[in-house]
C-alpha cells in the first residue's frame, strides 16, 4: 500500500489506483469532465490538473496518473489554480452562454465549476464555434455547441452499452461527436448519456423545456418495468411525475437504468383509471366506491369458493398481493396465481426461482450459460453487467436460446431444449468450460420456463448446475431472469394454486367451461382476455388496458410510484419504493382497496395500517424482514422431469418498448418502437 | 413683570399675527402638493410598479422560460410553465404573477437575463376583484406593449449604473 501526502496530509491509499481517486479518498474533490468511474480513462478535459512532486515543474493530469509511493500531491497551490482557472477559460472559449434556455441549467458540471474556476467575463472576442446538432432518436436531444469533448458518451456507448455507432470526427477545434449516419442509438440505455454528459451537449429530449432541477421533489423508489428492480430517483412537480433518474446502487443497477424505467413515465398520465366503474348493459358506467363493492358483494353472495379465482399482475407491490392471498384464503378460494406468463416456477425452494449468485455474482463468474433468454431486452442493465464482466476477460459465454446481439461474443450452442439435453449430457464442448470453471453461471431465462415443457427445462438447468458443480457452499450459479418485477414478491407469497387450484392456465379453462365464476385481476394484464368467457371480472388497477376493457367492476389502484411499496427483484432482494405522488382522481392504494373490500364482504383482513401489512409480509415470508439483502436460495429439489419438446426457446419479450399498461400507454416508448422499428425487424 | 409681559401681548394679539404672518408668507412660497390624478409626481428610472412581458422589436417575446424569476421570487408569486414551441425554442405556455403575492422587491427583473419581466413605471392598476390581480402571460405582454416605450427609456437611463 503506497504511502502519499495529499496537501501535506499522509495517507496510506491502495496501489494501482489514480492520483484522482486517492485525493477522493483523502476526501478532496478534484474538479473533473472526462473522469467518470465506471468508464475508461481519456485524460482529455485536463480540469482535474493537480502538482505532483517528485514529477516535471508542471501541473499533471491527475485521473490519468497512478499513485506511486512517496509521492507528495498538491491540489490548492497558486500553479493549480492557475492550471484549472486557464483550463476552464479554453473551456468557455466555445461554449455558448446559453444556460437560461439549457436543461442542464442548474444541475450542470460546467456551471458548477466555472463559479469556482471561472472568469466573470471573457477575453476571448472572436466569434464561437458553431457545431450542427447531430439526430440521435427520440430520447437524447443534442445541442452540440455545447459540447466540451469529454467523451464520456462515446465511452459509455462503446464500453457500456456496446454498441460502437458514437465517434468523433475531426481534431481540435473542428472535432465533433456524431454517429457518423445519423441515427437512433440501437440501445436500450440511451438514456444514461444524458445523465452522462457534463454539459447540457446531450439533454432529454420527452423532458425538453419541462422542469428545473430546482423545481422538482426528489422521491427515492424502486423501478417495476423489468425483474431487475433498478433503483431509481423519481422527479415530480406538484402531482406530476417528471423525470425519473437511476440511484446509485453497485449490488443492482451500477448507476444505469433502462429507456423503458426512465422514459415510460409519461405513460403515467394516460390511460389512467380515476374511479371506480361498474358494468350496467354492457357498457362500463362510472360509480362511487360503494356501488361497485356492492356489485362485487352482490356477485359472491353464495359462491362457492371454488368458482372464485384472483390473477395478480407483474408490477404488484407484495402488500396488495399479500392482500389479494389473505383475501382469497378468506374467501375459500384455492384458485390464485401470480405467473400471468404461465412460467413453470414453483413456490418450492427460494434457489429454485431466484437469481442466487445476485447481480454482483456475475462480476465473478467465469462461464456463463444464457438459457432460453435475451437479457438485452429482458433487463438491458443487467445485460449491461454481463458486458462488463465480457470486457474484463477470461469468461467464457455461450447461449441456448433465440439468436440476437447481446452486444457481447455469445457462443450459440443451439435453440431449444434437446441442446440443452446435449450439454447436461456432456456432449458438447461447452460442459467441459462450465465444469472447469470455478464460478459457473447458468442464466434460465423465461422464455425457457413459460412452455409446456417449462418444469422439464427447470428440471435440465438444475441437473446441469449440479453436473457442472455449480451448487456450492460459497458459490450458487443457478440464476433465474425473471421479467416481471412482482414475481419473485408472489412466489415468497405463494401466490399460486393452493390444494386443488387452479393455475392461470386453469383459471382461463374454467372460465371458458364456466366453472370460474368470478375472475380478480390485480393489475393483471398480460393474459388473453378473451378466454376470460361469461366470468364476472373485477379489475384493480391503474391503466385502462387489456384487463380494464374487460372488466365488469373497475377498482382503481395506485401505480408504482403513487404508493408506498415493497418490491423483490429477480435476485431476491427485498427493496422499498416511496410514494412520490398520490394517484388520480378516487384510485386508492392497492392494499387499501382489498382491505376496504374485505370488510364489506364480511372477511375483513386483520391489518389497517401499512406497518400493519409489512408485520404481516414478514410473518409469511421471513426474507421480507431483511431490507435490501440479497443471499443465495436454499437448494432443493425442483423441476419436473418430463418429455421435452423441439420447439425452440423465444424470449417473452417481442418489443422490449411495450411490456407493461404504463409503456404501452406511453408515447415516447411508442416513438422509441417506431425509430428502432427496422432495427427489431432485422432481429 | 411677567403679568405685565404676559397682559401686553394679550391686548395686542402677537401670537395672532405671528400665526397669520406664517400662512401669508407660505401664500407667495412654491406649492408641494400636487393635484393627484391630474397631476403626478416624479419618477426614477428604477421605479417598480406593475409588472410587464416585453418583446423584441421584431415582435418576438423574450422571455425564454429559464424560470430564474420563478426561482428567486421570494413571495413565490410567479407560476411558469414552459414546452418547446413549434420551431423548438424555448417559451412559456403558461406565465402568472398573482399580484397580491408580490412584494414588489424588483428581483424578478434583476434576475432576468433577457431583460424580458420588468416592473414598469405604472402604480395605477388597483381593481375592484381580487380575481383581476391574478395576472397571466396576455395581461403581462399587454402591459409590455403599452409601457415599452417608457420601459425601454429607463432601462436605458439606468443601464449606465448597472
Amino acid at each position: 500500500m503506497p504511502k502519499v501526502k495529499i496537501d501535506g496530509v499522509e495517507i496510506e491509499v491502495p496501489a494501482g489506483i489514480t492520483v484522482l481517486q486517492a485525493c477522493e479518498l483523502a476526501g478532496i474533490e478534484i474538479p473533473r469532465f472526462c473522469y467518470h468511474e465506471r468508464l475508461s480513462i481519456a485524460g482529455n478535459c485536463r480540469m482535474c490538473l493537480v502538482e505532483v512532486k517528485p514529477g516535471p515543474p508542471k501541473p499533471q493530469a491527475s485521473c490519468a496518473l497512478p499513485i506511486a509511493d512517496k509521492q507528495e500531491i498538491f491540489t490548492q497551490t497558486p500553479m493549480v489554480k492557475k492550471a484549472r482557472n486557464g483550463v476552464m477559460e479554453f473551456l468557455l472559449i466555445n461554449h455558448p452562454l446559453d444556460c437560461p434556455i439549457c436543461d442542464q441549467g442548474g444541475e450542470c458540471d460546467l456551471q458548477d465549476q466555472a463559479m469556482a474556476y471561472g472568469f466573470d467575463r471573457s477575453r476571448f472576442h472572436e466569434n464561437k464555434r458553431a457545431v450542427p446538432d447531430k439526430e440521435l432518436g427520440p430520447l437524447v436531444k443534442t445541442s452540440m455547441n455545447r459540447c466540451i469533448h469529454c467523451t464520456r458518451c462515446i465511452r459509455f456507448a462503446t464500453e457500456v452499452a456496446g454498441v460502437e455507432e458514437l465517434g468523433a470526427t475531426g481534431r481540435g477545434e473542428s472535432m465533433e461527436v456524431t454517429t457518423y449516419v445519423e441515427h437512433a442509438l440501437s440501445t436500450e440505455l440511451a438514456g444514461n448519456l444524458v445523465d452522462l454528459c457534463p454539459v447540457g451537449a446531450l439533454t432529454s429530449k420527452p423532458y425538453a423545456f419541462e422542469a428545473r432541477s430546482w423545481e422538482l421533489s426528489k422521491t427515492e423508489s424502486v423501478d417495476v418495468m423489468d425483474g431487475l428492480g433498478s433503483n431509481i430517483r423519481v422527479d415530480t412537480r406538484g402531482a406530476q411525475v417528471m423525470r425519473v433518474l437511476p440511484r446509485l446502487n453497485d449490488d443492482v443497477n451500477e448507476e444505469w437504468i433502462s429507456d423503458k424505467t426512465r422514459h415510460a413515465l409519461d405513460g403515467l398520465r394516460h390511460q389512467r383509471l380515476d374511479r371506480p366503474y361498474v358494468r350496467r348493459g354492457g357498457k362500463l358506467a362510472e360509480a362511487t366506491w360503494d356501488q361497485a363493492f356492492a356489485a362485487i358483494e352482490a356477485k359472491l353472495k353464495g359462491l362457492a369458493g371454488s368458482k372464485v379465482a384472483a390473477i395478480a399482475g407483474d408490477q404488484c407491490d407484495a402488500e396488495s398481493m399479500v392482500a389479494l392471498k389473505d383475501l382469497m384464503t378468506a374467501l375459500g378460494s384455492p384458485n390464485i396465481d401470480c405467473r400471468q406468463d404461465g412460467a413453470k416456477l414453483d413456490a418450492g425452494p427460494r434457489a429454485s426461482y431466484i437469481f442466487n449468485p445476485g447481480v454482483r455474482g456475475i462480476d465473478s463468474a467465469d462461464a456463463i450459460l444464457l438459457i432460453g433468454s435475451n437479457p438485452r431486452w429482458e433487463s438491458p442493465v443487467l445485460n449491461a453487467r454481463l458486458r462488463k464482466r465480457y470486457l474484463s476477460g477470461h469468461c467464457a459465454i455461450a447461449s441456448v436460446g433465440p439468436a440476437v446481439d447481446h452486444t457481447y461474443p455469445v457462443e450459440r450452442l443451439g435453440a431449444g431444449p434437446a441442446t440443452l439435453r446435449d450439454l447436461v449430457e456432456g456432449k458438447l464442448g461447452f460442459f467441459e468450460k462450465m465444469k472447469v470453471a470455478k464460478h459457473p453461471l447458468i442464466i434460465v431465462g423465461m422464455g425457457a420456463l413459460t412452455r409446456q415443457d417449462g418444469a422439464a427445462v427447470l428440471a435440465l438447468a438444475r441437473d446441469l448446475a449440479e453436473k457442472v458443480d455449480a451448487i456450492r457452499a460459497d458459490w450458487n450459479g443457478f440464476a433465474v431472469l425473471h421479467t416481471a418485477a412482482a414475481r419473485v414478491g408472489g412466489l415468497d407469497l405463494g401466490l399460486v394454486p393452493g390444494e386443488g387450484g387452479r393455475d392461470v392456465e386453469g383459471i382461463l379453462a374454467g372460465c371458458e367451461k364456466r366453472e370460474i365464476e368470478l375472475v380478480y385481476l390485480l393489475a393483471a394484464d398480460e393474459i388473453d382476455t378473451a378466454r376470460l368467457g361469461k366470468a364476472f371480472v373485477v379489475y384493480q388497477g391503474h391503466h385502462g388496458d387489456a384487463g380494464a376493457h374487460r372488466a365488469d367492476v373497475i377498482l382503481p389502484g395506485a401505480a408504482y410510484t403513487e404508493k408506498p411499496g415493497t418490491y423483490v427483484n429477480t435476485e431476491g432482494r427485498v427493496q422499498l419504493g416511496q410514494r412520490a405522488g398520490y394517484p388520480p382522481g378516487d384510485a386508492r392504494e392497492d392494499w387499501a382497496i382489498l382491505r376496504a373490500l374485505s370488510e364489506r364482504l364480511g372477511k375483513t383482513l386483520p391489518y389497517d395500517t401499512l406497518d400493519q401489512v409489512r408485520t404481516r409480509l414478514g410473518a409469511v415470508n421471513k426474507s421480507f424482514s431483511a431490507l435490501d439483502q440479497q443471499a443465495a436460495g436454499a437448494w432443493g429439489g425442483f423441476g419436473q422431469e418430463g418429455a421435452l419438446s423441439d420447439a425452440p426457446f423465444v424470449s417473452p419479450i417481442a418489443n422490449f418498448y411495450m411490456t407493461c399498461p404504463i409503456s404501452r400507454a406511453s408515447k415516447t416508448m411508442a416513438e422509441c418502437m417506431a425509430s428502432r422499428a427496422h432495427l427489431m425487424a432485422a432481429e | 413683570m411677567a403679568s405685565l409681559d404676559r397682559t401686553a401681548r394679550a391686548f395686542l394679539l402677537t401670537e395672532l399675527v405671528s400665526g397669520f404672518a406664517l400662512t401669508l408668507k407660505y401664500m407667495f412660497k412654491p406649492k408641494v402638493t400636487v393635484n393627484y390624478p391630474h397631476e403626478k409626481g416624479p419618477l426614477g428610472p428604477r421605479f417598480r410598479g406593475e409588472h410587464a412581458l416585453r418583446r423584441y422589436p421584431n415582435g418576438e417575446e423574450r422571455c425564454i422560460a429559464c424560470k430564474l424569476c420563478e426561482a428567486i421570487c421570494p413571495a413565490q408569486a410567479i407560476t411558469i410553465e414552459a414546452e418547446p414551441r413549434d420551431d423548438g425554442s424555448r417559451r412559456t405556455t403558461r406565465y402568472d404573477i398573482d399580484m397580491t403575492k408580490c412584494i414588489y422587491c424588483g428581483f424578478c427583473q434583476e434576475a432576468c437575463p433577457v431583460d424580458a419581466i420588468v416592473e414598469g413605471p405604472n402604480f395605477e392598476f388597483s381593481t375592484e376583484t381580487r380575481e383581476e390581480l391574478m395576472y397571466n402571460k396576455d395581461k403581462l405582454l399587454a402591459n409590455g406593449d403599452r409601457w415599452e416605450s417608457l420601459i425601454a427609456a429607463n432601462l436605458h437611463a439606468d443601464a449606465a449604473y448597472r
